[in-house]
């Protein structure tokens, strides 16, 4: 039901207006997204291009070959993904009681024991990082305690290795589990658990089969974020790993610090982003990504 | 309000939840949390009473007790001018990251421009990506342009990753907020940048302070990308620790941990005391 | 508080789309200078659509507003100048009172002294004087709805415009407001265009009503007119409650169920056209009656419901057909002595008996 074109008065400007509004107001992002165009944006698409340039500075694959050859990068690649799974899943099992505990305390007394949580949160990771070296190193106080009451004789080898890495990524990764898990319990209806018990569930039924599943998103989110930030991490790894544990991130920087071996570095650099897209695109697929990432109405 | 009657044996036969489970039947969950909150605590704290020891070796419980190694860091130039660093970078990544990011985010959720959401995904990417590609990028780009070991290299390379946080904070505070006010203040006279300085911003005023308080954190906390970009004059906190515990185990860190944790967590409660204006409805 | 000049306001093909949805199809309406207009319609039906438009906050795809002479469709809402009331008051809960009041004043680089001296008579036409030092936290729902309005007219705009200002407060209140609001509309004399979904809000407040769906316009009359004579069903249903029986037509005659009635001002026109009946109009026929000028219905009772100051009665027509009647319950009445089951003659005024074109949804 529209008339014709000639009665449609002021019909452009009202539109140019609109959209000199929106661009507008779109336009306050422009200096946030000039900052990560040349920060993030053409570095990475530099690398990417780096990756594909040979030793002899041509256009060559060498680099990725060398990774589907190499023992040493599969080796690398297993660890990585072998270190983000083992702390992810040991995470989600540590994680998931305390979040569920802490859902279900009255909110002043939750708030106090949340700094627990948010505590590590806001310390650096290097603090943490060098604080279990200390802990878990042959003199360090687990081992003296331990040998004191008599729980084993010889010191116990806890750092240097992969349980110290796992050690360690797991105390830093936890609160990144905790947070979201513990935002998405917190939403859980109150009525849905007395209905459950209203229409015949023990207590221990309903949370099997009502609370659990309903906090399965959140779950599924914290669990996301810290596969995805295990997969490229770096400091950890390389402190309590006493270089028995190489990460992708680790072997990177060795690359550019010790060989300045962009080639190698890039195309390294490239495989772990592709990684990283790649475990995204799996989970936006499985999941709703909207809670997680936040975003526009 | 747990203490019936002055019994401690009632407590444990009270419901705990919804489904009336007993305390009693949970106590099993209770310790285990109580022992998960210590094991977060304590190796985040334990760099305190480290960082007193007299002795050489990182030890812990110390055997005798001595300010020698805040002695160290205090007479150190070199550790000194490291924190200078650090400080500046993070209030500068501050002082650039949240105006940036509220302008981002203001933008973001008013404008209904198509391209809106890809820009909010284009500005939240740097805390998805590993932060390993951000550091050797900017490291190569820099080198190029002779950006290294500069603070202002490191500011900028900062503050895109601190800028999704900002985002995340300060959109969020925009949607449970009423939006409507701006239009009253419009109806009454005010442009949208009036309206938003005059009525808005005081009311996410929390939320802004906070995402100013991740901004300083994000950047002073900082190892990897500076790492790679700072050094020389210009070398962060963060970069020589690293180092050091790479090469050594040098004592002084448990006192510039200590000294670290002090600026985070007072930081943290000024912004929760000076963050609140009025009780905003 | 000084009387201003209101503007009369000229909208023309304002028309608002949402990919396939007119939320504003071709609106043509003049607002005279002072009046009191409100915008009646059904959620969604484009009338706050309509109030946005005006306001700036909504920008038409085409179409002109003009405030007196001046087009100001291009205009920024901060460039308007009108006073604007909002459904859920919109005060700035950072600001006390006085600060919230002289907001649009302070924009305007007004000096204190005058600030100072046109909020207090703010404060005093809405009846808050002394209220300036307090918080919004601490009013009530009816003072936090009197300080908006006081917020509102402070800087002298000649057009108010009122989104269901009144819908968040309870039945008394809100019927008490109802007059407030129309006796400062003559006492401060500007334009006022009302937003509201109650009929009888409508009724009570306005000058004129303008009825709305589907972002059409439907009909813009006086309350009398639009209740008397509706311009179709949706606008007959809207207002007031009726039956609606279906006629035939041949030329000028209309018939129902074989019967001609006596109709005042038969519509014109082709459309399918019904029978309007207010239960209120209809009345038990009394023998020795006059029925000059009456259309005479025979009809059996089927319940009587009795409410108080009146009652129902439900009838049933030759054709099955049920309608119900509303009589008082005033002592000595004809209707007091009717039984279920009775048949009787019902009449229905001639100026009563309304025909109106089915459609309008």
């Amino acid at each position: 039901m529209s008339t014709s074109t000639y009665d449609h008065v002021n019909e452009r400007e009202l539109k140019n207006h609109a959209a000199k509004e929106r661009r507008v107001l779109l336009g306050l992002t422009s200096p946030a997204v000039l900052c990560v165009l040349t920060i993030m944006v053409i570095p990475v698409a530099w690398l990417f291009y780096l990756s594909f340039i040979g030793s002899d500075g041509n256009f060559s694959l060498e680099h990725y070959q060398r990774m589907l050859d190499s023992k040493s990068y599969a080796r690398i690649f297993f660890t990585t993904f072998k270190v983000s799974l083992l702390t992810t899943v040991i995470c989600v099992f540590i994680g998931y009681p305390l979040a569920y505990f802490l859902s279900q305390l009255p909110a002043r007394v939750a708030n106090i024991c949340m700094l627990s949580v948010l505590l590590p949160f806001w310390t650096s990771l290097l603090v943490r990082t060098y604080s279990w070296l200390v802990l878990l190193q042959r003199k360090g106080i687990i081992n003296q305690v331990g040998m004191d009451m008599g729980f084993w004789d010889e010191p116990l080898k806890l750092v240097h290795n992969l349980s110290g890495t796992l050690i360690g990524m797991v105390h830093i990764m936890l609160p990144f589990l905790i947070l979201p898990l513990y935002a998405s319990m917190k939403s859980i209806p109150q009525d849905y658990m007395k209905a459950s018990s209203n229409l015949g569930a023990t207590p221990t039924q309903s949370f099997w089969q009502v609370f659990f599943p309903l906090s399965m998103p959140g779950l599924m989110a914290g669990s996301l974020i810290v596969f995805i930030l295990s997969l490229g991490f770096f400091v950890t790894p390389a402190i309590l790993g006493g270089g028995k544990v190489i990460m992708v991130a680790m072997q990177i920087t060795s690359n550019i610090e010790l060989f300045f071996d962009w080639g190698a570095a890039s195309a390294l650099g490239v495989v772990l982003l592709v990684m990283t897209f790649a475990v995204l695109f799996i989970a936006s697929k499985l999941m709703r990504l909207d809670n997680v990432l936040g975003g526009g109405h | 309000m747990y203490w019936v009657g002055g019994t401690n044996m009632n407590w444990f036969k009270k419901s705990a939840s919804e489904t009336q489970i007993t305390h009693g039947q949970r106590l099993w969950l209770y310790i285990v949390a109580i022992i998960i909150m210590f094991l977060l605590v304590v190796p985040t704290l334990i760099v305190i009473p480290m960082s007193f020891s007299a002795s050489q070796y990182l030890e812990f419980p110390p055997k005798e007790w001595s300010f020698r190694w805040y002695e160290f860091y205090f007479s150190s130039n070199a550790w000194l001018s490291a924190t200078a660093t650090s400080l500046k970078a993070g209030v500068y990544t501050m002082l650039v990251a949240t105006p940036l990011g509220v302008m981002a985010s203001y933008g973001l959720y008013v404008s209904s421009h198509r391209a809106a959401r890809l820009v909010y995904l284009l500005l939240i990417t740097p805390i998805m990506i590993p932060v390993i590609l951000i550091g050797i990028g900017s490291f190569y780009i820099y080198v190029q342009i002779g950006l290294v070991n500069t603070m202002f290299g490191l500011v900028v390379a900062h503050t895109i990753l601190a800028l999704p946080l900002v985002l995340i904070v300060v959109t969020s505070a925009l949607k449970s907020y009423d939006m409507g006010q701006e239009q009253a203040a419009r109806s009454l006279g005010a442009s949208r940048f009036t309206a938003f300085m005059t009525v808005t911003l005081p009311q996410i005023r929390f939320s802004i302070v906070t995402a100013a308080l991740l901004a300083f954190l994000t950047s002073f906390d900082e190892v990897i990308v500076a790492m790679f970009i700072s050094g020389g004059d210009n070398a962060t906190l963060t970069k020589n620790m690293f180092n050091a515990l790479r090469d050594q185990i040098d004592p002084t860190i448990a006192s510039i941990s200590t000294i670290m944790i002090i600026v985070s967590t007072t930081l943290v409660i000024l912004t929760q005391i000076f963050g609140r204006g009025k009780n905003v409805k | 508080m000084s009387t201003v000049n209101g503007l009369p306001i000229s909208i023309s093909g304002i028309t608002k789309r949402y990919g396939d949805l007119y939320a504003l199809d071709n609106i043509d309406l003049e607002i005279k200078q002072g009046e009191f207009l409100t915008l009646l319609g059904p959620s969604g039906s484009g009338k706050t659509t309509l109030l946005m438009a005006l306001a700036g906050f909504t920008r038409p795809d085409h179409g002109s507003i003009k405030f007196g002479d001046e087009e100001i469709i291009l205009k920024a809402p901060h460039q308007r100048g009108v006073g604007m009331m909002f459904q859920n008051y919109a005060l700035f809960p950072h600001m006390n009172v006085e600060q919230n009041i002289s907001y649009p004043l302070r924009l305007r680089k007004v000096n204190k002294t005058e600030i100072l001296e046109r909020v207090n008579q703010a404060l005093a036409t809405v009846q808050l004087t002394g209220f300036g030092d307090r918080g919004i936290d601490q009013l009530s729902g009816g003072q936090r709805q009197r300080v908006a309005l006081a917020r509102a007219i402070v800087f002298g705009p000649r057009i108010l415009l009122m989104d269901e200002p009144l819908s968040a407060l309870d039945k008394n209140l809100r019927e008490k407001m109802q007059i407030e609001l129309r006796h400062l509309h003559e006492e401060l004399g500007m334009t006022t265009v009302y937003v509201t979904h109650d009929q009888r809000e409508a009724l009570t407040m306005s000058d004129r009503i303008v009825v709305i769906n589907n972002g059409k316009l439907m009909q813009c009359a006086t309350p009398r007119n639009l209740y008397d004579y509706p311009a179709n069903k949706f606008v007959a249903e809207f207002i007031g409650e009726s039956a609606f029986l279906k006629v035939d037509h041949q030329g000028d005659d209309i018939y129902f169920n074989g019967q001609k009635l006596l109709v005042e001002t038969p519509p014109k026109g082709q459309k399918d056209l019904l029978l309007m009946i207010r239960p209120e109009r209809l009345m038990v026929m009394v023998d020795g009656q006059n029925s000059e000028n009456m259309n005479i219905f025979n009809v059996t009772v089927s319940e009587i419901v009795y409410q108080g100051e009146t009652k129902i009665i439900y009838v049933i027509l030759d054709d099955g057909t049920s309608i119900s009647m509303r009589l008082s319950t005033r002592s000595g009445q004809p209707q007091n002595e009717i039984d279920e089951g009775d048949k009787i003659k019902l009449v229905l005024h001639k100026s009563d008996t309304t025909i109106v074109e089915d459609g309008g949804y």
